[in-house]
C-alpha cells in the first residue's frame, strides 16, 4: 500500500510541477480511506475516556468491517490540524472547541461535525469528599481564599495550588483564578493520569487537593469528589478566554471527521456517524483499561461481546 | 640545443601585496626588517637558470632557503610573484588553467618528500592515478601502471595499500606514479630525506639507473650535498632565496663562488669530486710521458692507482688533444688536502 | 588526533577544544579578575536591593505574542495561495513525504525476516560478525517486545532524516572546509543550532510544514545536521596536504581532487559524521511524536500521559537497542571503510536478504515478553515505601533553594539582569561573548516572558549545580578506580543514547508533577557526559606530574585537590558548558510534566490555538536563554574567542 502511495505521490509531484503549486493537502489523499479493507486514521486524544470511544470504534472497524485502523496519539489542537493534512480521518470525542470548528469546518472546510457521541461532558473544579466533610463551605468559590493555605505545595509559590491537567485540555483555570481574584497558582500536572493519581492520593491519605476534573470519568465510580460551585455559566460568558469568570458549560461531546472521509461515505464513516453510547458505557471501558489491566483492544473486545445490542445498530 | 626548462628572474614573495616588494628597495631589507615593515617574506629572489634536456639539475640549499618553493613555482603549484618560466619552450606563466593542467598531466611529474600517496587506493591505483584523471581506460592505465611498477622493482605489490609498504617502497610507488604518465620532466622535492641512510643510497642508485634507462630531464631538490654531488650534472646552490652558484659538482668543489659555498663543500673529499683537469700541470718542455693518456674528466681518486704506479707523468687529454700532464707530486696534495680540512 | 577516534567533544556533536588545550588557557589567570568579580558582585547585590521590583506578572498579551499570532493567521490563510507555500514550502513537504514513503516502502517491503536479514547482513559486511550478531539479536528483540512496527517506523524516520542530513550536511561541510567565507558564515549559525533545545522549534515546524512525518523529518534534520556539517568539515580539513599537492601536481581538476582525493581520504571521518547524525536524529525522532510522527515516540508519549513507567521502559529499551545497533554498525564501519568493501560479500548478503524476504516468518511468531509489569511493580513499591523521602527531597530543594533563587531572579529589574550578564560575561568570557549574551538577555525582556524566563533560569541553575556536584564526584571516583570506570562505561553509553524524553518518566513517577521532576530528569540526562568529560580531564593530567606530586609525599586527597583537579580545570569547565546546554533542553521538556514556565508555554502553544503566539515567543525565549548561558560558560574554557 505504501508503495502504491509512493508512486501516487511521485506522480502527483510530477503533475504539480508541470502545472503549478502544491497545496497543503497535496499528496495525502491517495491512501484509500474509503471502501473495504481501507485504513482509517483515528486521533487518540490524551484521556482514557476518549481512548475508550476510540478502542470500541477501532475494534468494530477492524473485526466487523475489515478496516485497518491507525491510532495516532495526538493532542486535541494537533489532531484538528490533521484534518487539513489528511493525517487524521476522525476525532471521536470532541469537547466544544468552537474556535477550531470555526477554523476547520467553516473556514477551511476540511472537517465536518458528525453528531454527538451520546456522552454528556462536564468540566469543573473538584475537592475530595473528606474536605467537604471537614469544611462544608469549601464548595463555594467565595470561600476558596479562606482555605488557600491548606492547598499550599512546593509548586504554588506561597499560594494555594490548583492542579490542572494536560496543557492541551480545554481550560479557563488561569483566567478564572485571575478574574475571581483567587489566591491560587495553577500547576499543570501534564496528564489525566497525573491528576487521577493526585486525586486518589488525596482521598487515600487525606491530603488537601483542589483540581480540574471532568465527566465522564471512571474514577467517580470509585471515589467521591465534590464539585466546587463557581459563578454559574451563562451563554457567552466564556466568549473571551482572557475574561472568563464563570463556571464551565455542560458539553455535548461530539465526533468530527475529515471532509474527505465524510464525502467518501464509507461504511467506516457510517459507523462513526452512528456511534452513540452512554457515560456508563464509556466509564465501563475506561475502567477495563485503567484498572483491570486490559489493553484498549482487549477492553473493547470484552465490551463488544457483552453489549452486542448496543453496537449492532451502528453497523447497517 | 634549446633548454628544457628556462627560468628568468623568478620571484616569490609571501604576504600581503607581494608584487610591491619585487625589484623595489624593499627587497634589499633584511628578512626581519621586511617582515616588520610589510609582513612579507621573500622565498625566491630573482632566480634564473636553464636546464638542458636529459640533464640532472640539482637545487641545493639549507632548509628555508626557498628550494621547495622554487620547484613548486615551476608548475605553479605555488604561483610565482614575478619572472618567467619556460618548459619545452612554452611560457608557463601565460598558461590558462586547462593548459596548465595539461602540462602537469603529460609533461612534468613530481615526486614528493612525504610521498603524497592516497591511502585509500591500492598501489596499482595510486600509480594509475595520473592516467585515470587523464581519462584513460581502466585496462590501459592498469597495464601501464603495472609496467611502471616493474620498472621500479615493485612487481607483486600491486594490490597492497601504501601503509603496508616500507618508506622506501612507498617512495618507489611515488616514483612510479610520476613515471607512469611518461613525462618529459621529473621534479623531485627532497624525495629521499625521509628515508633511512641505507635505503636512501639504494634509491639514489635507482634514480641514476632510471635516468640512464629513460633519459628524462630531472630537477632534483635536496639539502644533502653528497646526494647532490652524486646525482647532479649541475648543481644550483640556493641561499635565502637567491642563487649563489650554478655549476658542475667539480666547479663547486674546485672553485666555490663564495664562502657560503666553500663552507658547504668544505668536508667533501676533493679527490672524489675533482677531476684531473683541476690538478694537471703544463708538461715541462721535452718531458717524457707515459703512452696511455688519462681523460681530463677522470675523477682524481680513480687515477690514483695508475699515477702512483707510473714511472713517468701521465698525459691528460681532452678527447685526443693533450691538455696537460699529471704526476704523483700533483696528485698527493689533492688527496691529503682533504684530510687537512677535516674539522677537529 | 587521528580521524578514526572521535574526541568526546565530537561525540556530543559539538566541536570544542580538548581538555588539554583548554587547561593551557585556563592557567593564565589574570590577578585582577578576582578583584573585579568581587566588586561586580557587590555592585550587583546592592543594585538588586535598591531596585528590586514586585516581579510583574505575565499578562499573556505581549506585542510579541500578537505578532506571532498574526504570523500564524497569515500562514493559515495563505497556505494554499501564497507562492511561497505553493511553489516552495509545500513542495519541500511533498518531497520529504516522498522520501519517507520510499524508505518506508523499501524497509517494509522486505518483510520481517527480510529486514532482520538485511540489517544483520549490513552489520556483517560493514562491521564484522559480532556486530552482525548484535544487529540480529537487537532486531529480534523489537519483535519480542511487541514493538516491531513502531521500531520500524522510528527507523524509517531516522533513516529519512539522516539521508536528508547527509545530502545537505556533507556538501555544506565540504564547502565550509574549502571556502573560507562559507565556513565563517556557517559557524555562528551552527553554534545557535546546537544550543536550540529540541522543543523550541516543533511549533514553527508545524506552522510551516503542518503535522506529520515531513515536519518530523525536517525538525529532526535541523537538529542533526550541524553535527554532519561540522564533522565533515573537520574531516575534509584534516586531509593530508601532501596527498592533495601530489594529486594537483599530476594535473587533477578541483572536482577530481574533491572526488578522488579529499572525499575518499575524509571518508572515515564522514562515516563518523553519519554516526553522530544517526544518534542525534534518533533522539529527536522520538520527540517528534508530539507532532504526529509515528513510531516508538508515540509509545513514550502515551506512557507519559498514562504515567505508565513500565510501558515506557519497553519503548525506551527498544530505542536504546536501535541506537546501539546503528552506532556499532557505523562506528565499526568507520574503522573498516578504508578499503573498498568486498563486492562478493555484498552480493552474497543481498541474495540472503532476498531469500529471507520470502521466509514466511512474522514478527508475531516470536515469543513475546514485556518488562512493563515488573517495572511497574518496582515503581509502585518505591512510590509506596519511599514516599516520605521523595516528598521531603522535593519540598526541601524547592523551598530551600529553588524558590529563593526564583524570587531573586524574578524580582530583579530586567535591565539589572542584562547589565549583570554584560559585566560578568565580559569578565568570564570576554567582551565578544558578552556582546552576544547581553542583547540576548535583553531580548528575553522584549518578548514579554520575563517572569517565565527567570523561573526557567532558576530551575536550570539549580539543576546544573546538582549535575556538576554529582557528575564531578562520579567522574573523580571513576578516574581513580579503573574497575568502576569499566563497569560504568556501558551504563553511560546507554544513558547517552537514550532520548531526553525517556528520562521524564521515572522522574514523574517518583516526584509527581513539579519543577523538581524536571530537575531530576535534567540531572539524569546531563550527568553522563559530565562524568565522561571530568574523568577524561583527570586522566589527561600527565602521569609525570602525578608521579612528582606522589614522590613529594602527597596524600591521595592532596593529590586530588592540589594537583589533579586544578590541572583538569579545563575539562571541568567544558563539562559545565556542555552540561548547562543539556540541562536547559531537559528543563524545557519538563514543561510536559508540570515544570511550568517557558516549557509549559511551548507545550501549551502547540496544543492551544489561542496560546500559539505565546508558545512561539517562549520558544524564542528558550533559544535566547540558551545563547546567554552558552556564551557565558563558553568563556570558562575559551577566553579568547573561537580558537582554531
Amino acid at each position: 500500500m505504501r508503495t502504491l502511495r509512493t508512486a501516487a505521490t511521485a506522480a502527483l509531484i510530477a503533475s504539480l510541477a508541470a502545472c503549478g503549486g502544491a497545496t497543503s493537502g497535496a499528496g495525502e489523499e491517495s491512501e484509500p480511506s474509503a471502501g473495504p479493507k481501507g485504513t482509517v486514521n483515528l486521533a487518540i486524544n490524551p484521556w482514557v475516556g476518549y481512548e475508550a470511544n476510540a478502542a470500541v470504534i477501532a475494534h468494530l472497524l477492524e473485526k466487523e468491517l475489515g478496516y485497518t485502523v491507525e491510532k495516532k496519539e495526538l493532542k486535541e489542537e494537533i489532531a484538528w490540524q490533521g484534518f487539513e493534512t489528511g493525517e487524521v480521518d476522525a476525532i471521536v470525542e470532541n469537547w466544544g472547541h468552537a474556535d477550531l470548528k470555526k477554523t476547520y469546518i467553516e473556514q477551511k472546510k476540511v472537517a465536518v461535525d458528525v453528531g454527538p457521541t451520546g456522552n454528556k461532558g462536564t468540566i469543573g473544579w473538584y475537592v475530595p469528599q473528606w474536605m467537604v466533610d471537614e469544611h462544608p463551605d469549601i464548595t463555594d468559590w467565595n470561600n476558596l481564599n479562606k482555605y488557600a493555605a491548606l492547598f499550599k505545595t512546593s509548586e504554588s509559590k506561597g499560594k494555594g495550588q490548583f492542579l490542572a491537567g494536560d496543557p492541551s485540555f480545554v481550560t479557563n483555570d488561569a483566567a478564572l483564578v485571575k478574574n475571581l481574584k483567587l489566591d491560587y497558582t495553577v500547576v499543570y500536572s501534564g496528564s489525566e493520569a497525573a491528576i487521577i493519581k493526585a486525586a486518589q492520593q488525596a482521598s487515600a491519605q487525606k491530603k488537601p487537593l483542589l483540581f480540574y476534573f471532568y465527566e465522564p470519568q471512571w474514577l467517580f465510580a470509585k471515589e467521591k469528589y465534590v464539585r466546587v460551585k463557581l459563578p454559574a455559566y451563562k451563554t457567552g460568558c466564556d466568549a473571551d478566554p482572557k475574561k472568563v469568570a464563570c463556571d464551565y458549560p455542560d458539553y455535548v461531546l461530539d465526533k468530527i471527521a475529515s471532509k474527505k472521509f465524510a464525502d467518501a461515505n464509507s461504511t467506516a464513516y457510517q459507523l462513526i456517524k452512528n456511534f452513540t453510547w452512554t457515560n456508563d458505557d464509556q466509564n465501563l471501558v475506561s475502567d477495563y483499561i485503567t484498572n483491570q489491566g486490559m489493553t484498549p483492544e482487549k477492553a473493547a473486545e470484552k465490551w463488544a461481546a457483552e453489549h452486542e445490542a448496543t453496537w449492532k445498530p451502528w453497523i447497517r | 640545443m634549446t633548454p628544457m626548462i628556462e627560468v628568468a628572474d623568478l620571484w616569490k614573495v609571501f604576504g600581503p601585496r607581494p608584487e610591491r616588494v619585487v625589484g623595489s628597495p624593499l627587497a634589499d631589507l633584511s628578512r626581519a626588517e621586511l617582515r616588520e615593515r610589510t609582513g612579507c617574506v621573500i622565498a625566491v629572489r630573482g632566480v634564473s637558470f636553464d636546464v638542458r634536456p636529459g640533464e640532472v639539475f640539482v637545487v641545493m640549499g639549507l632548509s628555508g632557503s626557498g628550494k621547495s618553493t622554487l620547484v613548486r613555482c615551476l608548475t605553479r603549484l605555488i604561483e610565482p610573484t614575478s619572472g618567467e618560466i619556460g618548459i619545452g619552450g612554452e611560457p608557463v606563466r601565460a598558461m590558462n588553467p586547462s593548459r596548465l593542467r595539461e602540462l602537469r598531466r603529460r609533461r612534468v611529474a613530481m615526486v614528493f618528500q612525504h610521498f603524497g600517496l592516497l591511502p585509500h587506493r591500492s598501489v596499482l591505483d595510486n600509480v594509475a592515478y595520473g592516467l585515470e584523471i587523464q581519462g584513460r581506460s581502466r585496462a590501459e592505465r592498469h597495464r601501464r601502471a603495472g609496467e611502471t611498477l616493474a620498472l621500479v622493482g615493485l612487481e607483486g605489490h600491486e594490490n597492497q595499500y601504501p601503509d603496508q609498504l616500507s618508506g622506501g617502497m612507498q617512495q618507489r610507488v611515488g616514483l612510479a606514479r610520476a613515471l607512469a604518465t611518461d613525462p618529459e620532466v621529473l621534479l623531485f622535492d627532497e624525495p629521499f630525506s625521509a628515508l633511512d641512510p641505507l635505503i636512501r643510497r639504494d634509491m639514489q642508485a635507482e634514480v641514476r639507473r632510471l635516468h640512464g634507462e629513460v633519459g628524462k630531464t630531472l630537477v632534483f631538490i635536496t639539502h644533502d650535498l653528497s646526494e647532490a654531488l652524486s646525482l647532479g650534472d649541475r648543481i644550483a646552490v640556493l641561499r635565502d632565496g637567491a642563487l649563489v652558484q650554478v655549476g658542475t659538482p667539480e666547479e663547486l668543489v674546485g672553485a666555490p663562488a663564495d664562502s657560503y659555498v666553500a663552507d658547504f663543500v668544505r668536508d667533501v673529499p676533493r679527490s672524489d669530486v675533482l677531476t684531473l683537469r683541476w690538478i694537471m700541470r703544463e708538461p715541462a718542455p721535452g718531458e717524457r710521458c707515459e703512452d696511455e693518456p688519462l681523460s681530463q674528466h677522470t675523477v682524481i681518486r680513480d687515477a690514483v692507482h695508475r699515477v702512483l704506479r707510473a714511472e713517468r707523468p701521465i698525459p691528460v687529454v681532452d678527447g685526443v688533444r693533450r691538455v696537460g700532464v699529471i704526476d704523483a707530486d700533483r696528485l698527493l696534495p689533492a688527496l691529503i688536502g682533504h684530510h687537512r680540512q677535516v674539522p677537529a | 588526533m587521528t580521524a578514526t577516534v572521535p574526541p568526546p567533544a565530537l561525540r556530543s556533536g559539538r566541536v570544542t577544544p580538548t581538555a588539554g588545550e583548554v587547561a593551557a588557557v585556563g592557567r593564565r589567570r589574570r590577578p585582577w579578575r578576582r578583584l573585579w568579580a568581587v566588586v561586580l558582585g557587590v555592585v550587583t547585590v546592592a543594585a538588586y536591593v535598591v531596585f528590586r521590583t514586585e516581579g510583574a506578572t505575565e499578562d499573556g498579551d505581549a506585542a510579541a505574542f500578537r505578532f506571532f499570532d498574526g504570523v500564524r493567521d497569515w500562514v493559515d490563510a495563505n497556505r494554499d495561495s501564497s507562492p511561497v507555500f505553493l511553489y516552495g514550502i509545500n513542495y519541500v513537504r511533498l518531497g520529504v513525504r516522498l522520501l519517507v514513503d520510499a524508505v518506508q516502502a523499501a524497509l517494509s517491503g522486505l518483510g520481517f525476516a527480510g529486514l532482520v536479514a538485511a540489517i544483520t547482513g549490513l552489520g556483517v559486511v560493514l562491521a564484522g560478525w559480532r556486530t552482525g550478531l548484535l544487529a540480529l539479536g537487537g532486531f529480534l528483540a523489537f519483535a519480542v517486545l511487541g514493538l516491531w512496527e513502531q521500531s520500524v517506523d522510528t527507523l524509517v524516520l531516522t533513516v529519512s532524516a539522516v539521508l536528508l542530513s547527509v545530502a545537505i550536511g556533507v556538501p555544506l561541510g565540504v564547502l565550509a572546509a574549502r571556502v573560507r567565507w562559507v565556513g565563517a558564515a556557517l559557524r555562528p549559525v551552527l553554534d545557535v543550532m546546537q544550543i536550540l533545545p529540541t522543543f523550541a522549534y516543533l511549533a514553527p515546524m508545524t506552522l510551516l510544514f503542518l503535522i506529520g512525518e515531513p515536519a518530523a523529518v525536517i525538525a529532526t534534520m535541523i537538529y542533526a545536521v550541524p553535527a554532519t556539517i561540522r564533522i565533515t568539515a573537520l574531516g575534509i580539513g584534516e586531509v593530508s596536504p601532501s596527498a592533495v599537492e601530489a594529486a594537483t601536481a599530476l594535473g587533477s581538476t578541483r572536482w577530481q581532487l574533491l572526488r578522488k582525493v579529499r572525499l575518499p581520504m575524509a571518508r572515515p571521518t564522514i562515516v563518523l559524521a553519519v554516526n553522530q547524525t544517526i544518534m542525534l536524529a534518533l533522539s529527536m525522532v522520538v520527540i517528534t511524536a508530539l507532532i504526529d510522527a509515528p513510531g516508538l515516540g508515540q509509545n513514550i508519549v502515551s506512557a507519559l500521559q498514562r504515567v505508565n513507567v513500565g510501558a515506557a521502559f519497553d519503548a525506551g529499551l527498544a530505542i536504546v537497542i536501535l541506537a546501539v545497533v546503528l552506532d556499532r554498525i557505523t562506528t565499526n564501519a568507520a574503522r573498516r571503510v578504508r578499503r573498498s568493501l568486498s563486492i562478493r560479500g555484498g552480493i552474497g548478503v543481498g541474495i540472503a536478504v532476498v531469500a529471507a524476504a520470502f521466509i514466511p516468518l512474522g514478527s508475531a511468531d516470536l515469543p513475546a515478553y514485556s518488562f512493563a509489569a515488573p517495572v511497574n511493580d518496582a515503581v509502585g513499591w518505591i512510590e509506596l515505601h519511599w514516599y516520605d523521602v521523595t516528598e521531603g527531597l522535593k519540598n526541601g530543594i524547592s523551598a530551600g533553594v529553588l524558590d529563593p533563587l526564583e524570587t531573586v531572579l524574578v524580582t530583579s529589574p530586567w535591565w539589572l539582569f542584562v547589565a549583570a550578564v554584560a559585566a560578568f560575561g565580559t569578565l568570564i568570557s570576554g567582551w565578544r561573548a558578552a556582546a552576544v549574551a547581553a542583547p540576548a538577555a535583553a531580548g528575553l525582556a522584549g518578548l514579554g516572558l520575563w517572569q517565565h524566563s527567570m523561573q526557567t533560569l532558576a530551575t536550570v541553575l539549580v539543576a546544573i549545580v546538582l549535575t556538576m556536584l554529582i557528575g564531578v564526584a562520579t567522574g573523580v571516583v571513576c578516574a581513580r578506580h579503573d574497575r568502576l570506570a569499566t563497569a560504568l562505561r556501558p551504563v553511560l553509553d546507554a544513558a547517552q543514547t537514550m532520548p531526553s524524553f525517556v528520562y521524564l518518566l521515572p522522574a514523574v513517577a517518583l516526584f509527581g508533577a513539579s519543577r523538581f521532576t524536571a530537575i531530576v530528569a535534567a540531572v539524569i540526562f546531563a550527568v553522563p557526559p559530565v562524568v565522561r568529560l571530568v574523568e577524561r580531564g583527570l586522566r589527561d593530567v600527565p602521569p609525570a606530574v602525578v608521579e612528582a606530586a606522589r614522590s613529594a609525599g602527597s596524600t591521595p586527597r592532596q593529590l586530588l585537590w592540589k594537583v589533579q583537579l586544578p590541572m583538569a580545570r579545563g575539562g571541568l569547565l567544558l563539562a559545565a558548558n556542555q552540561g548547562i546546554v543539556m540541562v536547559l533542553a531537559m528543563v524545557v521538556v519538563g514543561g510536559l510534566v508540570g515544570a511550568g514556565a517557558l516549557g509549559y508555554d511551548v507545550v501549551a502553544g502547540f496544543s492551544q490555538r489561542e496560546l500559539f503566539g505565546q508558545g512561539l515567543a517562549a520558544g524564542l525565549a528558550i533559544v535566547l536563554l540558551g545563547i546567554v548561558l552558552d556564551r557565558l560558560t563558553q568563556g570558562f574554557h575559551d577566553s579568547k574567542g573561537p580558537r582554531r
